[in-house]
């Protein structure tokens, strides 16, 4: 036995239908104005916040590595010019301590010069001063013989001439 | 411990049996715990000519029992408590009669004890007595007054419920129905314009919704940028789920104009279908039930032709890029389309909801049909070995329904109003 007793869920009926329809459509606008533009304005609002805090990102990220690139770079710069300096500074150290070695050298050698001069100008002036003496001496030696001995013609022109020979050979 | 695990066992299945009694009790119409001598037994058994079985008296009927359980009514019975709703009927003769339901004095069944105004209420559902010897004003009936019995109209078994009050019988009328007697409705003497368990369950949702999207809104309006939190982080992957995967693919740039549209469905269906899911809370079958479906189907119809674009039109009248014979051929078809489009939806959706609402009362039928409606207490174990995972299987399967029919009607809904604004260059 199969009767559509009260099947009525399948007839329209026109109360159902009009309440239905009524409180749809107030359903809609309210729900239009109040809840689901709002909704969906906030929703749109806010993706393109995160979009443009993403850009955002993306895009200071792409600012920090240039910037991190660009100070390796200026690193790099710098520790080659640091290295050069240090070249530099050896090289020249060397060059100061050589030229100061010359220049010493050369100093040494002009006082060594200036004191061969010396001792040879020391050594003619004491030459000078023997020979002064020297010669004081012989005429003393002359003097005293010539006083003394001028009986013995022979032995005294004998002794004059040793004499003489020292004083010469000295 | 074994002792124990049977004990729980059967404090379970004890439970079970209490609370399929109540229910049956309140809400299954065929019910015999009253010796089997009801007004339906007398319905099947006593007055009925065509099908008489006579074999055992108390025979339980699963059909009848699905057919009253999803249908609407003017009391919103929760089982243990029947609500009674305001009823607005008019008559040509009467005029507008307004009172709340609980003036028929809501009986077993919602079957009501007094005839208010020349109406009655029989099994929850207003009928009216189109006799004018009938009185007015508030009439006490017999005990069991209502007469049913199956007649052959045209060919068809028909239900005809009559009144007997002194002796006499009176036949009672169906509200006026749009179907023209297709379905076995009709214009008859009356309209019930009532607020009905349907309307109520639709107001409650509407009211729901709205608060609940209303407090979601009023966050976002706050302060759109915070994250969502408590219920918006919930309601928010299914409203970009049915914006982005449902709006923006079929109505492109436009979709925002069309969103709300597209919302209020979804969400209105949705919440519809999972609230008559609820069991023990009226189980109204509101998405279920044609009317409301032919409500919505109206509105999309509207809403699709009021914004169709010259393309559309020119598709639909004089289809372009095809023979000239060809065209009239079209049109017809495609004038005919515009008319089934809506159709689909509102049939889609009615029959969805009605056969899983029907399944799952059938099922549970299953155990009054073992146990003899409560006179074979042995067939209760086999009945409640079936009934109770089979129903447990179909109401898990009503919640995929409740939300797959729900975005099918969206998305068919956007796809026909994508159609209609489609702007070809």
């Amino acid at each position: 036995m199969f009767v559509l007793a009260e099947f009525n869920v399948l007839r329209p009926e026109p109360g159902l239908l009009f309440w239905s329809i009524l409180i749809f459509v107030i359903f809609w606008y309210l729900m239009s104005k109040f809840a689901f533009r709002p909704i969906a304005q906030a929703l749109i609002k806010r993706e393109n916040h995160i979009q443009d805090a993403l850009n955002d990102a993306k895009k200071a990220k792409d600012e920090l590595r240039k910037i991190q690139t660009e100070n390796s770079k200026l690193m790099e710069e710098a520790r080659a010019e640091r290295s050069k300096m240090l070249k530099e500074a050896k090289e020249h150290r060397n060059q100061i301590v050589a030229e100061a070695r010359v220049a010493a050298k050369e100093e040494a050698n002009k006082i060594v010069a200036q004191a061969n001069q010396e001792i040879e100008s020391l050594k003619k002036t004491a030459l000078l001063d023997v020979k002064n003496q020297v010669s004081n001496i012989a005429l003393e030696v002359a003097e005293k013989v010539i006083q003394k001995k001028l009986s013995d013609d022979a032995g005294q022109m004998e002794y004059l001439n040793d004499l003489v020979k020292d004083i010469n050979l000295s | 411990m074994y002792m124990n695990r049977i004990f729980r066992l059967s404090k379970i299945v004890f439970l079970a049996v209490i609370l399929l009694g109540i229910n049956s009790h309140r809400l299954l119409a065929q019910d015999h715990e009253e010796g089997g001598h009801d007004d339906h037994t007398e319905a099947h058994h006593g007055e009925a000519g065509a099908h008489e079985d006579g074999e055992h008296v108390a025979e339980f009927d699963p059909a009848n029992t699905a057919f009253h359980h999803i249908s609407d009514q003017n009391v919103y019975s929760l089982g243990f408590a029947d609500i009674p709703l305001p009823c607005f009927f008019y008559s040509k003769s009467d005029g507008w009669n307004v009172f709340m339901s609980s003036k028929f004095g809501i009986g077993h069944h919602g079957n009501g004890h007094y005839a208010v105004d020349g109406y009655v209420l029989v099994e929850s559902i207003a009928r009216r007595i189109n006799d004018e010897s009938f009185p007015k004003g508030k009439i006490e009936l017999g005990e069991h007054p209502y007469v049913f019995e199956y007649v052959t109209v045209d060919g068809k078994e028909k239900e005809k419920v009559s009144l007997s009050y002194e002796g006499k019988l009176y036949p009672l009328e169906n509200k006026s129905t749009l179907d023209g007697g297709l379905m076995g409705g009709g214009l008859t003497s009356f309209y019930d314009f009532s607020p009905t368990k349907n309307v109520v369950s639709l107001l409650l949702m509407v009211l729901l919704l709205f608060f609940v999207f209303r407090k979601i809104a009023r966050r976002y309006n706050e302060d759109a940028y915070r994250a969502p939190k408590g219920i918006q982080s919930f309601m928010e992957p299914i409203f970009i789920f049915i914006q982005d995967e449902v709006a923006k693919p079929f109505l492109g740039h436009r979709w925002q104009k069309f969103l709300p549209f597209l919302m209020c469905l979804f969400f209105l269906i949705l919440a519809l279908n999972l609230y008559g899911q609820i069991p023990f809370f009226g189980n109204a079958n509101v998405t279920g039930n044609l009317t409301f479906t032919m409500a919505l189907a109206l509105v999309t119809f509207f809403v699709v032709n009021l914004n169709g674009k010259k393309d559309y039109w020119m598709h639909v009248l004089w289809m372009p890029g095809v023979p000239v014979f060809v065209k009239p051929i079209l049109t017809v078809v495609e004038i005919l389309g515009l008319f089934i489009k809506p159709l689909t939806l509102m049939l889609r959706l009615a029959a969805n909801l009605t056969a899983g609402h029907m399944i799952i009362v059938i099922f549970v039928s299953l155990l009054f049909i073992f146990n003899d409606a409560g006179q074979n207490m042995i067939g209760s174990v086999p009945g409640l070995a079936l009934s109770v995972p089979l129903t447990m299987f179909m109401m898990a399967l009503e919640l995929l329904v409740a939300l797959v029919q729900a975005f099918v009607f969206t998305i068919l809904t956007a796809s026909y109003i994508g159609a209609a604004i489609e702007e070809h260059h």
